[in-house]
């Protein structure tokens, strides 16, 4: 098993991003000089108050927003859009409705120049991975929210990312839904070695998945706090180790709730 | 339920019997039954003598399709395109909405200058009013695509075309449908007025109502106006196979 043992892979440097909201024309400052790297191989889980930016965290480094100052750095080269090295999996799915759960997870591979056959082929493989062999030629809407989510993240896998950003994908689930999901994520990036990035509200799944758990700040997100996480997987939420750990984390972000107020 | 779908027709045409049996919808308004005879006339005898329904059907129906195809061609690429560029909808959209409500018939005088009597000018007055409902559909079709979708497709490597084809068309296509179906619509509503001039060959079901008109033939103008709203609803009917074949996924 490779667990973060690659060096960095990601690095964050006085990292900002404010918005100009629209309406207003008044100034949202979300992050305020973030400092993070993140290793090849490992899986970190980010944490904190709602609105606090982890999202754009997130979005950031997908590519999808540009910082306003500071600097990101993927693989050394800095961060100027989206790309499918940097995979990313959203809450609330975004499968395309009109394509079958076996071309949702194409999609990418028919950009890559694959034919149809090559590219059915490994799409499959993919399927198999997340466990949904067998239901190619369903769309989207015939899908549970868990099977959905599991054909997101078999079409984010099929373009073979070197980081999976993933942000809440487990939050709309119901809770056995996410239990499932959770230990099967856990147990995908056993196999593959995936550097993995996941966004999550919930401060036990952090706990449950995390290697090392980042803390955002509230709103501007400046201070960072990096939780490591020596539990041995598959984890026990009834732990004592498990219970500890997720009582300082949640005192940390309450106590920076607090403050808010 | 789907008998029910007779019920309306029937009650119309039950009550439109009885008010015109009793002389209460106006001297020469015609019965259900002259209607049907007259249907039989236009079928047999044709108006003007000679001048079948058949041939005036396959007359408007090449005209509607004509004007109707050249509204698709460019209706619906150029309404992919607002929608997708804000920059071309804002330049654009000013000169829609003032154009958009003038009615088909004003255009006649200049179509005509245009296109000469003809196809071209009757198939332009058609065009003109397909338009605007598939411009528009298509237009707020490609807006209304979730930007998830478009993030999904460039975090998985999709370029600015390849988005446009693979995620802003598709995800556009029931808006565009029904502005198919409504442009239909409004080309078959276009007929009277694209007819009104721009026939030289004495064809055209639009021509042929106008001439019973002028003949104060009532039975044989209902039963052009009955043809006219069957054929569209055939049409409409066609659409909507199409539009389950082409949405299944929804």
């Amino acid at each position: 098993m490779k667990t973060g043992q690659g060096g960095p892979v990601l690095s964050m440097h006085d990292l900002s991003k404010t918005f100009i909201e629209k309406k207003s024309g008044e100034d949202l400052e979300v992050l305020r000089g973030v400092d993070v790297e993140i290793q090849a191989g490992s899986l970190t889980c980010v944490v904190g108050p709602s609105g606090c930016g982890k999202t754009t965290l997130l979005r950031l480094i997908g590519g999808l927003e540009s910082p306003t100052s500071g600097e990101l750095r993927f693989e050394g080269r800095p961060v100027t859009g989206p790309g499918p090295e940097r995979g990313m999996v959203f809450q609330e799915y975004a499968l395309f409705p009109w394509r079958t759960v076996c071309k949702n997870v194409s999609f990418g591979l028919e950009l890559e120049g694959m034919t149809r056959e090559e590219a059915r082929r490994k799409a499959d493989d993919y399927l198999e991975t997340v466990g949904l062999s067998g239901h190619d030629d369903l769309y989207p809407r015939e899908l549970s929210g868990g099977m959905k989510q599991r054909v997101a993240i078999a079409r984010t896998l099929a373009v073979e990312p070197k980081i999976l950003l993933m942000d809440e994908p487990f939050a709309s689930l119901d809770a056995q839904t996410r239990n499932v999901m959770q230990e099967f994520l856990v147990g995908l990036w056993r196999r593959t070695g995936t550097t993995i990035v996941f966004v999550t509200h919930s401060v036990d799944e952090a706990v449950y998945l995390g290697q090392d758990v980042i803390g955002l700040s509230r709103r501007p997100a400046k201070v960072v706090k990096r939780f490591e996480n020596t539990l041995p997987y598959p984890r026990n939420r009834t732990d004592m180790g498990f219970i500890e750990l997720r009582a300082k984390i949640l005192d940390y972000l309450t106590g920076e709730m607090e403050v808010e107020s | 339920m789907k008998k029910w779908k007779i019920i309306s027709p029937l009650v119309a045409i039950g009550l439109w019997w009885l008010l015109a049996g009793l002389g209460l919808l106006g001297k020469g308004t015609p019965t259900p039954l002259a209607v049907v005879k007259g249907f039989g006339h236009l079928v047999m005898t044709g108006l003007p003598p000679g001048y079948h329904l058949q041939g005036h059907l396959a007359a408007s129906l090449v005209r509607v399709f004509t004007g109707f195809g050249i509204a698709l061609v460019v209706g619906v690429p150029l309404g992919i395109l607002m929608g997708y560029s804000s920059a071309l909808e804002t330049a654009v959209d000013p000169l829609v909405e003032v154009v958009r409500p003038v009615p088909p018939l004003a255009w006649l005088p200049l179509a005509v200058i245009w296109f000469g009597i003809g196809l071209a000018s009757s198939a332009f007055i058609i065009a003109l009013g397909a338009f605007f409902p598939i411009v528009l559909n298509t237009v707020s079709g490609v807006k209304s695509v979730d930007p998830r979708l478009v993030e999904a497709a460039q975090t998985l490597g999709a370029r600015d075309r390849t988005i446009l084809a693979r995620v802003l068309v598709p995800g556009a296509m029931p808006s565009i449908i029904t502005g198919v179906r409504i442009g239909m619509g409004i080309a078959w509503m276009s007929l009277i007025a694209a007819e009104l001039l721009g026939v030289r060959n004495g064809y055209g079901l639009g021509y042929m109502i106008m001439t019973a008109r002028d003949l104060a033939r009532n039975d044989l103008l209902v039963a052009g106006i009955v043809v006219i709203g069957f054929v569209a609803f055939l049409v409409d009917w066609f659409i909507r196979l199409l539009e389950k074949r082409l949405l299944r996924w929804r």
